[in-house]
This record gives structure tokens, C-alpha cells and sequence, in this order.
């Protein structure tokens, strides 16, 4: 077994173990959990340490054994520069949950046996490089993250996850739907990813790709969320568990992303350049209607829940772009891929960080509700240094992941089509609505539920520190992860334009 | 031509075992003592395996037909026979706990293994004739076993599924009527040939008439009235048998029908993506709020019927069309069996409700129910999800793109109810519920039941890529 299906099955192993044998203890139950996320995380960075760039269109350490040879399906797995930095994203985000979850009392050995499983999930579909095993990883997710919010959220939790289930699932379907669109159109028929983004099968027939585009874009923007079909996820942020809004926000919402430079751009880039307009606009309207709501909200977590809307809306918009018809700015395309690239690690980073502290928030006092607190600097100051941190990053102030992200995404956008300058007011509105969110809730007297509001536990602060730690570095030095993330932004960018 | 005129007897030993053990367990069981009637039961369980392990090895062989051309032995046959044994096998499995040492109990799986010969000879009819044996083979044992549970509901139940079936019946005698004047003979050989040049109009009546008969069979629309009735009102071995193991030769049959009179004409595949549509959109729908499980499942089976009428549409059209008929069949077996047998290790739960907090009582018993939810809600990696996508598949691949939507649409609508139900499982126990039983007893025999199933859904989802290359094999003719 090569490294690949080691880190994709070793955590489903242990949460099957895990799942079947009661005879574990709650204490051993979270000691296990965190030490297979630290272990994943090594596993993780053994492949990045070991990492070259495999070519355009390539995948290192790649593994294939046929699965359904009857319909050209097969275990096919491998990474390149766009999913080697999510993978890494994913561990660190898992283990930060895992640790974050130290001392929750709530069913620990149950919960720790699938947040691993969701792990395993997820990293098995940032790997996937055949259509029907990253959608067989796409809905298990789906499955894991309704029994996180169904059975350890608060508030109407039942109902969230129902409708989140029911949403997310109508997109995975359409997908789905697109999957089988690309099967049938390709001579020979398959779900190979590397084979289908080669035969680019429906290349000249706009009315047939448009509409797999269309099923596929669906399917993907459900899972971004991207408006109008952000409706899932306010409820599903509001009642879920701390740990679960960071995975769904800062891991789960990738993949909707993640589907769009690994599938559909590279498969059907005469589909992609003919709608670039559209999902330019669509773009530009979650960034700008995620602002917006996020700023008339009362409840945090809600807040942060728009603002992943907004956030999301900017990666969307810079893929957009690059379908967009501009002579001679190859440059200009790679470098808003690229910054579509980092701004998903970003978000993921500095999300998770923000829904864990959150989480504190309820744990203390059982309410997101801004206005229920004032001063809590005082009380509290160093969840008020780490919650500042946070939303410093999220806002892009330069010197964090974020302010990499957003730079490439607007140099690159503005460049293929200035009126995506429009977005712009976006990052002005985040600024304001974190801004005020931190004088009405850290300054002030202390008032409302803020006395008495203890201050950040060890395993809180080890949770999250090293999250906004990862986002500043990234935005000190982002060499590290441009160096893996270029090649494989630049070959995408030919392959959409040419 | 040649082989195909002789008798060749030893071609249907499969069913010829399954028979005999039938005989043999009904002469034998009315000198077994109450308390002994489990020897019965292990008559009729040897009696499915000696036909499962006939199946297989008759597998290896090439296709061909026996008794004159009028039975073919091919992959379909095959796979039709051995899904029926092991499901049947099941079925026995649900039996051993709820009618073990019952006045009944032999009698019954006597019936269980006639009618289970009936769905074989079905599968593998080439002939009207044979056809119409094998659905009289398989009907009438199944109002006995309906009736059996006796009661109120047992009686209504029964009565329904015989004046249904009766109509159907008569619908496909005509059927063959009109067929066998158009065509001047019954062999699917000679229909094949003759009925490209006989008139449309009546040629389609007859296929029509067909279809009725297997259609009742299959519990698709419109011959469904029977299935919720009956999977409510009779006890759980015979719901579980009657939405699972008939549905095996009906489908079986309708394919190898459409396939042998759609040469070069797709007015038929129409009609069957239409049929498909409809049984997976009233099935599902009418599924929506319905508090009984095994209601709640009956017409899930409808609306599954639905699902695996789409390879149909795509008979002749597609290389995919076949294979994903069978594997589906299989795939929708084990799991529709795991979800009935669940309800029978629970019979005093007869409403969703009651169902919660299952998951603390009776951990083993929700994660089946699980598995067979997800199955038949058709996520990966789970084996309907390989018969779902495969079949869609072969819509598409086959002309009808929208069909392989109005699966994928589907799906979604038959997840809502799904959810109704496994919800509650997962949720906090209310004070003052019924509670669950303790495992063991004699539920443990249904318990197991499930759990094994369950296990079978998940491994067939998993092994899909090595069965397939089995399923990949021409209809014999």
C-alpha cells in the first residue's frame, strides 16, 4: 500500500475500530483520535517533503488498481499542486478539531470515530483522480457531517442537518448526473480524471457541455456554497458543534472549489469559457451579498458563516475569470488560478481558527449573540489577542495568508476583465463588519455575559494558535506553498485558454 | 439449431433441486412433530444452496437453451437463480425467528421454495408458454403465503394480491393469445423473427398484455396496489419474500421480452423508460408519509421496481443495459431484505416513531438499518449506489439522457423518507418509550438476518469491479 492509501484508509481503519469496540474508554477514545490526526499530519508531510512536480497533467505518487472495469472505473489516486496544499490544509484543520475536542464529554469515543472517518474522506477525495471515487468520497462526506450536526449540535439541530443533508445531496447528485454526461461523451467511455481531462470529450458541442457544465457547476455550488444556493448553510453553521462547523467550513467547502480546478475547468473548458461570464457574476454577487449579510448580523457564528459565502465568492470569481476572453494574459491567468489556490488553504486555515473560538463563546455562556457581551477584553485577553489575530486574517490585512490570496486573486481578475474591481467593496465591507464586531464585543465595559467569562484553556489555544500561526506564515512566506501551487496554476490556466 | 432441439433436462437442475426439496419439505413436514419442524427448515436451506452451488458451476458454461429452445441457461438465468436462492435463504433466516415451531411453519417454506421456483423458471422462460408456467409457478404459492399470517389484515392482504394477480394473469394470457396468433408460435426465436413484419398496433397490445402479468409480478406501476397492503398486513418473513425474491425473475423477464420484440424499434423502450418513470415517481411519492416501516418500505419497493425498469429502456442500445439490470437485482436483494428483516427483529414497532433512540438499545441492529437506508437511498460505497449509476448510465448511453435525470431526481425525493425514518434511530431516547427488546431470543435469527445482509450490501458495492466481469454475457436465444 502506498502512502496515498495509507493516509486515505489508516484513519478509517482506526474509526472503525474505534466505532465497533465500546470496551475503549472516553479518555483513551480522544487520546486516539488526536494521536492518529498528529500521525496523519507526519504521514502528510513525509508526501510534501518527498513532493516533485509531476508535469502538466501528471500526478506523483500516483496508485491505480482497476475497480469497475466494466464502466472504466478504478482506485485511482495521485497529487499535484492543486492537491497537495489541501491535503495539508486538511490534516492540519483535523488535527486542531482533535485537539480543540481534548475535553468534550459528549459520546468522545462515537465522535472521534467519525471525525476520522470524515477525515479519511476528505483526504481520500483531494487525492481521487477518477470521477466515481471522488464522488463516492464526495457524499460519504455528506453522510458523516449530518450525523456530526445531528448528533452533536444544539439549538434546532435536527432540522439543520436534515436540510443540509437534503440540500448538499441534491448537488452531489447533479453532479452525479454530470459525471455520468462526461462518462458518456468520451470515446472510450470512462470516469478516468488524467484520461477525460486529455480527451476534453465534449469539445464543440456547446449545447450538450453546457449542460453537463451546468449539472456539474450545480453540484459544486451547493457545496462551495455559492449564492443562490447558500441557503444550507447559516442553519448548519448555527447549530452545529464548533468542531464540526470548522471541518465543514474549513475542509467540506473545498471540495466544492477544489471540483472546479480538478474537474470541470480542465474537462470542459469550451463549456468554462463560454459561461466564464456568468460564473464571473455569480462571483462577484456571493462576494458582495456574503459582505452584506454578514455585516446586518447579530449572531458571531452567523457572521462567520456569510463570511465563508464572501470568502468563497472570491474563488469563484478569479476561476471565472480565467475563461474570460483577454489576448495575451496568460500571466494574468495563472496568477488569479494561483490565487484561487491559496485562498482555499487561507480560508480553510483561518475559518477553522474562527468557528473554534466561536465555540468557546458557547461553551461559556450558550450564545453567539454580539450584543450579549462588552469588554471582554478584560475578562478574557488572550481570547481577545487570538480572536483579533483571527479576524485580522480573515479580512486580509497584509502579512497573512489571506492578503496573499486576495492580492493574486484581484491582480489576476483585474487584469482579464476590470470591472471584477467592483468585488473590491467586499473586502471593504469584511473589514468593517469584523471591525465591529470586535468593538462590540472585546471593548467597551465589561458587561452582559463577559464577567466571570473564563480565558482561553491550554487545549483551546493549542488548537487554534497554531491555525493563525500557519495563516501568518503563509502570508510572511508564501514560497513554499507557491513553489507547489504555480505549475500546476499555470498548466490549468493553458489548458482553460488554449 | 441443433442442440437447441433437444431436451438436455440437466440444464435446469437448479430448479429441479429447489423443487424436489419444495416436495420434500411438504410431504416431510406433516410427519415432523411441532418442536422438529426445524428440520424442515434445514431441508429447504440445503435444498437453496444445492441450487446456488448448481447455479454457479452452470455459470462456467456457454449459454444455451434447453427443453426445445423454450428455457434459456445464460448469464441473466444465472444470476436470476442464484440471487433468487440466496435471498430465499434469507428469507429463512427472518422465518427462523418469527414462525419457528408455528403451526405453519413447514407448510410455509414449502411455498417459499415453490414460488421461488416459479421466479427461475420466469428468468429464464424463452418461450410464452413456459412464460406463463413460471408465472403461475410463482403467483399462486405467494397468496398462500400472504394469507398465512392470518388475521384481519393477513386476509385483506391476501385477497388484494389474488384479485390483482388473477387480473394481471388473465392480462397476460391474452397477452400471449394475440402474441401466438401474430407470430404463429411462442418461442422467442420465432417472435424475434416474425413480429417486425406483423401490424404494430397489435403487436404492442400483446407485449402490452405481457408486460401486465410481469409487471404484477415485479410490484411496478401500474399493478402496485398489492405491495403496501401486503407488506403491512402479512407477517415479516412474507413481506420480506414478496418485495424481494418475485421482483428477481419479473425483471428478468420483462428484459428478455422487450429485448427479444425492440429489434430496430424503440416505440417499446418508450414505454418501458415511461413505465419507469412512473413507478419511481408514484412510489416515492407516496412513500412520503407514511408512519408504518414496513408500509413505508412497500412502496419504497415500488419505486425501486421504478429504478431497476431503467436498463430496460436501454435494451439492445447499450452493453451497460444488461450487466446493471443484474447487478442492480442483486444489489437491491440483499438490501431490501436487510431493511425488512430489521423491522421483523423489531415486530412490536410499527411506527417510525418507535424507532428512536434504537441506536443506544440496540447498536447493531440501527447500523444495519443504516446500511440498508443509505443502500437503498443508493450511496456509495454501498451496492445500489454501483446499480444506480451503472443503470443511469446505461439510460443515457442508451438515447434517454432525461431518464438517467429522473433517476438521479429520484434518489433525492427518496431520501426525505429515508431520513424519516433513521433519524429518530440516531436521536436521544424520549422517557417513557416503548423500549427495545433485548438481543437474543428468538428475534436474534431476523437480527442476524439483517446484520449479514447488511454486510453483503457493503461487500457487493465494494466488489463490484470482479462480479461485474461475471454479469457481461449475451441473453441465449
Amino acid at each position: 500500500m502506498s502512502m496515498l492509501s495509507l493516509i486515505v484508509f489508516l484513519p478509517l481503519a482506526v474509526a472503525a475500530v474505534l466505532a465497533a469496540m465500546p470496551a475503549i474508554g472516553p479518555t483513551a477514545g480522544r487520546w486516539i483520535w488526536v494521536a492518529m490526526s498528529a500521525a496523519e499530519l507526519v504521514l502528510v508531510g513525509v508526501v510534501w517533503a518527498g513532493y516533485e512536480d509531476p508535469g502538466p497533467s501528471g500526478l506523483a505518487f500516483e496508485e491505480q488498481v482497476p475497480w469497475i472495469p466494466g464502466v472504466n472505473s478504478s482506485y485511482h489516486v495521485g497529487v499535484d499542486g492543486l492537491s497537495l496544499p489541501l491535503l495539508a490544509m486538511t490534516a492540519v484543520v483535523f488535527l486542531a478539531c482533535a485537539v480543540y475536542a481534548l475535553r468534550d464529554s459528549d459520546r468522545p469515543r462515537v465522535q472521534a470515530a467519525l471525525f476520522l472517518f470524515l477525515q479519511g474522506v476528505s483526504l481520500g477525495l483531494f487525492v481521487a483522480a477518477d470521477l466515481i471515487l471522488f464522488f463516492v468520497f464526495f457524499d460519504l462526506s455528506i453522510v458523516g457531517m449530518y450525523f456530526v450536526i445531528a448528533g452533536w449540535g444544539h439549538g434546532n439541530a435536527a432540522r439543520s442537518a436534515l436540510k443540509f443533508f437534503l440540500y448538499t445531496f441534491l448537488g452531489s447528485l447533479a453532479l452525479l448526473l454530470g459525471f455520468i454526461g462526461l462518462y458518456v461523451a468520451a470515446e472510450p467511455h470512462t470516469f478516468d480524471i488524467p484520461e477525460l481531462v486529455a480527451a476534453a470529450p465534449l469539445e464543440g458541442s456547446a449545447l450538450t457541455g453546457g449542460l453537463v457544465l451546468a449539472a456539474v457547476l450545480v453540484g459544486l455550488a451547493v457545496k462551495t456554497p455559492t449564492v443562490p444556493f447558500h441557503t444550507w448553510l447559516p442553519p448548519a453553521h448555527t447549530d452545529a458543534p464548533a468542531i464540526g462547523s470548522a471541518v465543514l467550513a474549513g475542509v467540506l467547502l473545498k471540495m466544492g472549489t477544489y471540483g472546479f480546478v480538478r474537474i470541470a475547468m480542465p474537462m470542459l473548458p469550451d463549456a468554462w469559457r463560454a459561461w466564464a461570464w456568468v460564473i464571473v457574476v455569480i462571483g462577484i454577487i456571493s462576494v458582495l451579498y456574503g459582505a452584506f449579510v454578514a455585516l446586518a448580523q447579530t449572531d458571531l457564528k452567523r457572521m462567520i458563516a456569510y463570511t465563508s459565502v464572501n470568502h468563497m465568492g472570491y474563488i469563484v470569481l478569479a476561476l471565472g475569470a480565467v475563461g474570460l476572453l483577454a489576448d495575451d494574459a496568460a500571466q494574468a491567468r495563472s496568477v488569479a488560478v494561483t490565487g484561487a489556490m491559496v485562498q482555499m488553504v487561507s480560508h480553510g486555515l483561518i475559518t477553522a481558527a474562527l468557528f473554534l473560538l466561536a465555540g468557546v463563546m458557547q461553551d461559556r455562556s450558550g450564545t453567539y449573540d454580539m450584543g450579549s457581551y462588552g469588554g471582554l477584553a478584560a475578562p478574557a485577553s488572550r481570547y481577545a489577542a487570538l480572536f483579533a489575530v483571527g479576524a485580522f486574517a480573515s479580512l486580509g490585512l497584509p502579512g497573512f495568508s489571506g492578503f496573499i490570496a486576495e492580492f493574486q486573486i484581484f491582480a489576476g481578475s483585474i487584469a482579464l476583465a476590470p470591472v471584477t474591481a467592483v468585488a473590491l467593496l467586499g473586502i471593504l465591507v469584511t473589514a468593517a463588519l469584523f471591525l465591529r464586531a470586535l468593538q462590540r464585543v472585546f471593548t467597551g465595559p465589561v458587561e452582559g455575559r463577559s464577567p466571570g467569562f473564563t480565558d482561553l484553556r491550554p487545549r483551546e489555544l493549542w488548537s487554534v494558535a497554531p491555525l493563525l500561526g500557519l495563516s501568518l506564515l503563509i502570508g510572511v512566506l508564501p514560497r513554499f506553498l507557491l513553489e507547489v501551487i504555480e505549475p500546476a496554476a499555470s498548466a490549468l490556466a493553458t489548458l482553460v485558454r488554449s | 439449431m441443433e442442440a437447441s432441439m433437444r431436451m438436455l433436462p440437466a440444464l435446469l437442475l437448479p430448479e429441479i433441486i429447489v423443487f424436489i426439496g419444495a416436495l420434500a419439505v411438504l410431504l416431510g413436514g406433516s410427519f415432523l412433530p411441532r418442536r422438529r419442524q426445524w428440520i424442515a427448515r434445514i431441508v429447504a436451506a440445503l435444498a437453496l444452496l444445492g441450487a446456488a452451488a448448481a447455479a454457479i458451476s452452470a455459470m462456467f458454461a456457454p449459454a444455451q437453451t434447453a427443453f426445445s429452445g423454450t428455457f434459456a441457461v445464460d448469464t441473466a438465468t444465472g444470476t436470476a437463480r442464484i440471487v433468487t436462492a440466496v435471498a430465499t435463504l434469507l428469507v429463512l433466516g427472518v422465518a427462523s425467528g418469527e414462525i419457528a415451531a408455528s403451526p405453519r411453519e413447514s407448510d410455509t417454506y414449502a411455498l417459499l421454495l415453490f414460488a421461488a421456483t416459479g421466479v427461475m423458471v420466469l428468468a429464464g422462460a424463452s418461450d410464452l408458454l413456459v412464460l406463463i408456467a413460471g408465472f403461475l409457478l410463482a403467483s399462486i404459492p405467494l397468496y398462500g403465503i400472504v394469507g398465512l399470517a392470518g388475521g384481519r389484515s393477513g386476509a385483506e392482504a391476501a385477497m388484494k394480491t389474488y384479485l390483482m394477480g388473477a387480473l394481471s394473469g388473465i392480462l397476460l394470457m391474452l397477452g400471449v393469445t394475440v402474441l401466438y396468433a401474430l407470430a404463429g408460435g411462442t418461442g422467442y426465436a420465432l417472435l424475434r423473427e416474425t413480429l417486425p413484419d406483423a401490424p404494430g398496433a397489435a403487436v404492442g397490445a400483446g407485449v402490452l398484455g405481457v408486460l401486465a402479468g410481469l409487471l404484477f409480478k415485479a410490484g411496478g406501476v401500474p399493478f402496485h396496489f398489492w405491495v403496501p397492503d401486503a407488506s403491512q398486513g402479512t407477517g415479516g418473513t412474507a413481506a420480506t419474500f414478496l418485495t424481494t425474491v418475485p421482483k428477481v425473475g419479473a425483471l428478468v423477464a420483462v428484459y428478455r421480452l422487450v429485448d427479444t420484440v425492440s429489434t430496430g424499434e424503440d416505440t417499446l423502450l418508450f414505454v418501458a423508460a415511461i413505465l419507469a418513470t412512473a413507478s419511481m415517481f408514484l412510489g416515492n411519492l407516496a412513500a412520503y408519509w407514511q408512519n408504518d416501516p414496513r408500509r413505508l418500505l412497500g412502496w419504497s419497493t415500488v419505486a425501486q421496481v421504478g429504478f431497476l425498469l431503467v436498463p430496460v429502456a436501454a435494451a439492445g442500445r447499450s452493453g451497460l443495459a444488461l450487466p446493471s439490470l443484474l447487478f442492480y437485482l442483486a444489489a437491491y436483494a440483499v438490501t431490501n431484505v436487510a431493511a425488512f428483516a430489521v423491522t421483523a427483529a423489531l415486530p412490536r414497532h410499527r411506527e417510525l416513531a418507535a424507532y428512536r433512540g434504537l441506536v443506544r438499545a440496540r447498536p447493531g441492529l440501527a447500523l444495519a438499518l443504516l446500511v440498508a437506508l443509505l443502500g437503498l437511498v443508493g450511496t456509495p460505497p454501498l451496492a445500489v449506489f454501483v446499480g444506480k449509476l451503472t443503470t443511469a448510465t446505461a439510460a443515457w448511453d442508451g438515447g434517454y439522457g432525461w431518464l438517467a435525470l429522473a433517476v438521479m431526481l429520484n434518489s433525492l425525493l427518496s431520501l426525505f423518507y429515508y431520513l424519516r425514518w433513521f433519524a429518530p434511530v440516531f436521536a436521544r431516547p424520549h422517557q417513557g418509550a416503548l423500549g427495545f427488546p433485548q438481543a437474543g431470543g428468538a428475534a436474534a435469527w431476523p437480527a442476524a438476518t439483517a446484520g449479514v445482509a447488511a454486510v453483503s450490501s457493503l461487500a457487493l458495492g465494494l466488489l463490484a469491479g470482479p462480479l461485474w466481469a461475471a454479469l457481461e454475457g449475451p441473453l441465449a436465444m
